[in-house]
């Protein structure tokens, strides 16, 4: 067992793990933090998507000994003060979301294609940037929308 | 108020707990002292278990129980089954192989599960689970549901010789069953004596469902009375506890709670019983702690249950005025190694009667063969026979159209149904419909009569630019129970059951059978019920999902709940309605009959005496002054059971442009214009038709369950090799609108809409690649190395 100290949201924690178990296993079983999800193993889908040092990262393909140190941030920490993030909000109104199982990582990913592109994306843009997230309910007709929407509130 | 009634697109309430990360599936749920079940699944396609060695791993760390298929039957545990007899027309019973939840003696799929081990940590589960020896002896396997009929075919199951009559005296050995709808001999006749006959040879691909949350169980068993918990990624609770209870006998019904929190997605793939929620039942009574498990994408792969699988030959009769005369159909339909729960109705009574499609055929005659393969059970996924159908008929209307040089919107709209109801040669009887209005909008919205242009256009940047038509029709909703039920072989009703409490303080709880798994169930129940009464949706919380708080249901799926759920909750209000205003009259000593109600509040007309809904319910409750002829409480059931399905319809128009170079296919517009009656959040309505254009976008150019045929290995068993449709595969530009025609089978006049999508997508996407390319010979999916193929050989054959 390692010990694997990161700032979670915010909060300061440490974990005991094995050196096998994955960032996602740790966050899900040990922290409590269920927003996150796994959907392929594989790292194809993104569902797992958290930010590690405000980078997004898929943590199903990262092991939590080689988080230590970081500064984690998923779908929990993102709504301040009970308000929303201007993704999350713009998720609702444009109605991104259908079962909601993929949506923590494509807010996510919205969340990070803001962050290396700027506020203002285009359509093909973040069509051509969700690559790595996969969604069978939505059709992603309005998971662009709101992506769009939500990065230029941000 | 703010509009949240019936026709305002109101955002999701559902949505905030998605959106922060506090929805709760099934892998969420984690209980105090929990176990963890890892399954052994059989690597062969087909096989003898010669033997099972578990001394090694009964020995691992953490493990607390290995549980096999003889255990499972020596407790009394049945076998899986199929709900839906079908009867061949030779008058023999559908052929049901023995399916237990564990395999005995034989495997007959890869990934079928053998062996369950318990361990107290995953990772110990799994490490154990590597530990089980099991001695095959490996028999030939046969994946193709064509091969799966010849002579000399292995037999999968192993029946009795079969005394009835079939065509060459004995049915092949993996026949299931071979059955038929409609007059042959008239349809034969049809079509000698037509004028022009078109026919087509089509495969309908395989696909995997993929709801992005793969099934999951978590079991509890309480020893003190003998009671279960099961937390289940299902989309029908009730239906689910009494197949585990009077079926295969895991649980009493009174004594099995089955919680389906937010369910991730289904397509189908969740409506089915498994073997892993019986196996999880049965060793958390054995262990006394709970035993959950989390199906890994791999095993959903490998296990849930697939759709389509179609091989078709049909062909099709006109007239020298080119009205159609008749329409015959003859389908082997691959079922896999098992019969799943609904596996037989799908390629027969969700399939053969949507044959006849939005066109008056006189004569329609649809022979299907369904057959045992060692594949992975197949079984209803998004859409459920009726995209099979509409494939067939939309791709063979499309080619005679070619063929004989005739427009095809027209031909399709000289042979439209414009009577209703019209009662097709093929059971189903049309409700309401107005197929020229949805053809004549597509075209428009398209703008189809200036293609040419587009194509030419298109010709000058070096791209191949085709244009194809869909005009779909659906069947939804899944009853009624008499027709269905009775007539056709279900084994359970099909009606539809919401309760509805106002509770003292006025606010308002929908209890309701049906199971929302994405398509927003509880902000559309919520506007229903706000409607009525004329109160915020916020003041309304809709519950499903629980056999402990939702009496009884029959689930999400065939776009049954707009038709059924809807209407369930509907009747309940109007009980709920009298009812208050019953007790409004009283309070205000008025009139029944007087008493109006608008924005939360009961009035006198004519007058300014009121009294809020809260005044009424917490009269109702509190009971200090009500005459004796009302019961206390306001709080009524309803069950519905519609007198027949309804039918939605739809027109697609398509527009695709290839790049001979490397033969990909880009969909440039995409034209979707649907009647699915009224609607009630046209914004949830409209993603529904997203998801599902998109659902058969993937089946036309990207999906394929494809398994090697000498070993039967699934070969696309991942995302890495399952081509799942992404954002950069959307249309470039789609256009969606409704046309409401309301159905008379229920009283808000919702059709249903989430399959349709997925229905007639796929005939629109593949008539606008062999319109481009100039071929009939593409199949789904139309991937860039088929597309540069046909190429490649029509410029040789040039």
């Amino acid at each position: 067992m390692t010990t694997v100290g990161m700032t979670v949201n915010g909060d300061p924690v440490s974990v005991e793990t094995e050196d096998r178990t994955l960032l996602v296993e740790v966050l899900r079983d040990q922290l409590a933090l269920t927003g996150t999800h796994v959907a392929c193993d594989t790292s194809q889908c993104g569902a797992c998507l958290v930010l590690i040092d405000g980078v997004a990262t898929k943590s199903c393909t990262t092991l939590a000994v080689q988080a230590d140190g970081s500064e984690i941030q998923t779908i929990e920490g993102l709504a301040k003060d009970g308000d929303l993030h201007p993704m999350q909000a713009a998720f609702n109104e444009n109605h991104g979301l259908q079962c909601g199982f993929c949506t923590p990582g494509m807010i996510m990913a919205g969340v990070d294609m803001v962050r290396r592109l700027g506020k203002d994306l285009d359509d093909e843009t973040i069509r051509s940037e969700l690559e790595g997230n996969i969604c069978r309910c939505t059709g992603y007709v309005n998971i662009v929308k709101a992506i769009k929407a939500g990065a230029a509130r941000m | 108020m703010a509009n949240d009634g019936i026709g305002a697109s109101v955002p999701r309430k559902e949505d905030r707990r998605f959106t922060t990360g506090q929805g709760t599936y099934t892998g969420d749920v984690n209980l105090a002292g929990q176990l963890h079940a890892v399954f052994v699944r059989s690597p062969h396609a087909h096989a003898h278990i010669k033997s099972v060695d578990l001394s090694e791993a009964s020995k691992m760390p953490g493990v607390v129980a290995i549980h096999t298929g003889e255990e499972l039957e020596a407790g009394g545990i049945n076998h899986l089954i199929c709900g839906w007899a079908i009867t061949s027309k030779n008058g023999s019973g559908m052929r049901m192989g023995p399916y237990p939840p564990l395999a005995i003696g034989k495997v007959r799929f890869v990934g079928q599960p053998i062996v369950a081990v318990v361990a107290r940590s995953r990772d110990q589960a799994e490490d154990a689970a590597e530990a089980v020896q099991i001695d095959y002896e490996t028999l030939p396997a046969v994946t193709n549901p064509v091969d799966a009929l010849k002579p000399d075919a292995p037999a999968i199951h192993e029946f009795e010789a079969d005394s009835s009559v079939w065509e060459h005296g004995r049915a092949p050995s993996n026949l299931i069953f071979d059955w038929e709808l409609g007059d042959a001999a008239a349809t034969d006749n049809a079509i000698k004596s037509a004028k022009h006959v078109v026919k087509i040879d089509l495969v309908n691909n395989r696909v995997v469902p993929s709801a992005m949350e793969a099934r999951a169980v978590v079991a509890d068993y309480r020893s003190s009375d003998g009671h279960f918990t099961l937390w289940n990624t299902t989309q029908n609770p009730h239906l689910l506890r009494v197949v585990l209870s009077a079926f295969i006998n895991v649980a009493p019904e009174h004594k099995l709670r089955i919680i389906a929190p937010d369910v991730g997605g289904g397509f189908g793939s969740k409506i089915f019983t498994y073997s892993e929620e019986v196996v999880c039942l049965w060793a958390a009574k054995q262990a006394g702690k709970p035993v959950k498990w989390v199906s890994g994408r791999n095993e959903a792969f490998l296990t849930d249950a697939h759709g389509r699988d179609h091989v078709t030959t049909a062909e099709i009769a006109f007239d020298d005025d080119y009205r159609m005369l008749g329409l015959k159909v003859d389908t082997i339909a691959n079922l896999g190694g098992y019969m799943s729960l609904f596996a037989s109705l799908i390629p027969t009574y969700l399939y053969a009667p949507l044959l006849s499609g939005q066109y008056v055929i006189p004569n329609i005659h649809v022979n299907v063969r369904a057959v045992y393969t060692n594949t992975v059970p197949v079984d209803a996924v998004r859409g459920a026979g009726r995209p099979e159908a509409t494939y067939v008929l939309e791709r063979l209307i499309e080619k005679a159209a070619r063929e004989l040089g005739v427009d095809r919107a027209e031909l399709r709209r000289k042979n439209f149904v414009r009577e209703f109801p019209y009662q097709t040669p093929v059971l189903w009887k049309y409700d309401s419909g107005n197929y020229d209005g949805l053809l004549t909008k597509a075209l428009a919205a398209s703008k189809w009569d200036d293609f040419e242009a587009r194509k030419a256009e298109a010709a000058k940047r070096g791209k191949l630019r085709g244009i194809g038509l869909s005009c779909y029709i659906e069947a939804c909703g899944v009853a009624p129970s008499s027709a269905e039920g009775g007539a056709l072989g279900a084994g359970v009703g099909v009606w539809e059951m919401a309760e509805i409490k106002v509770n003292p303080v006025g606010t308002v709880e929908v209890l309701v059978g049906t199971l929302g798994h994405g398509q927003g169930h509880e902000t559309t129940y919520a506007q229903i019920a706000a409607d009525r009464f004329g109160i915020p949706i916020d003041s309304v919380s809709v519950i499903e999902g629980d056999t402990d708080k939702v009496q009884q249901g029959m689930g999400t799926y065939g776009s049954r709940t707009a038709g059924n759920g809807t209407s369930a909750v509907y009747r309940a209000l109007d009980k709920i309605e009298a009812k208050a205003k019953k007790i409004a009259a009283h309070l205000l000593e008025a009139s029944e009959e007087d008493i109006t109600i608008a924005n939360g509040e009961f009035s006198v007309s004519g007058t300014d005496r009121k009294v809020t809904l809260t005044d009424v319910s917490l009269a109702a409750y509190t009971f200090h002054k009500l005459p004796k002829d009302i019961e206390p409480g306001l709080d009524e059931k309803a069950y519905f059971d519609p007198t027949d399905l309804t039918y939605p319809a739809g027109a697609f128009v398509c527009e695709v442009e290839i790049d001979p170079a490397t033969g990909t296919t880009e969909v440039v517009q995409f034209t979707a214009v649907d009647d699915f009656g009224n609607v009630i959040n046209p914004m949830i309505v409209e993603g529904q038709v997203h998801g599902g254009v998109m659902h058969g976008l993937g089946q036309a150019l990207l999906e394929e369950a494809k398994y090697d045929p000498g070993s039967g290995q699934l070969i696309a068993g991942s995302y890495m090799d399952y081509c799942m449709p992404r954002a950069h595969d959307l249309p470039k530009s789609f256009d969606h609108a409704f046309q409401k025609t309301p159905t008379p089978n229920n009283p808000l006049g919702l059709k249903g809409c989430g399959e349709a999508g997925a229905i007639g997508s796929p005939p629109a996407i593949i008539n606008a690649i062999t319109d481009a390319l100039g071929t009939e010979d593409i199949s789904m999916p139309a991937t860039p190395e088929k597309i540069w193929r046909a190429l490649q050989s029509a410029g040789q054959n040039a």
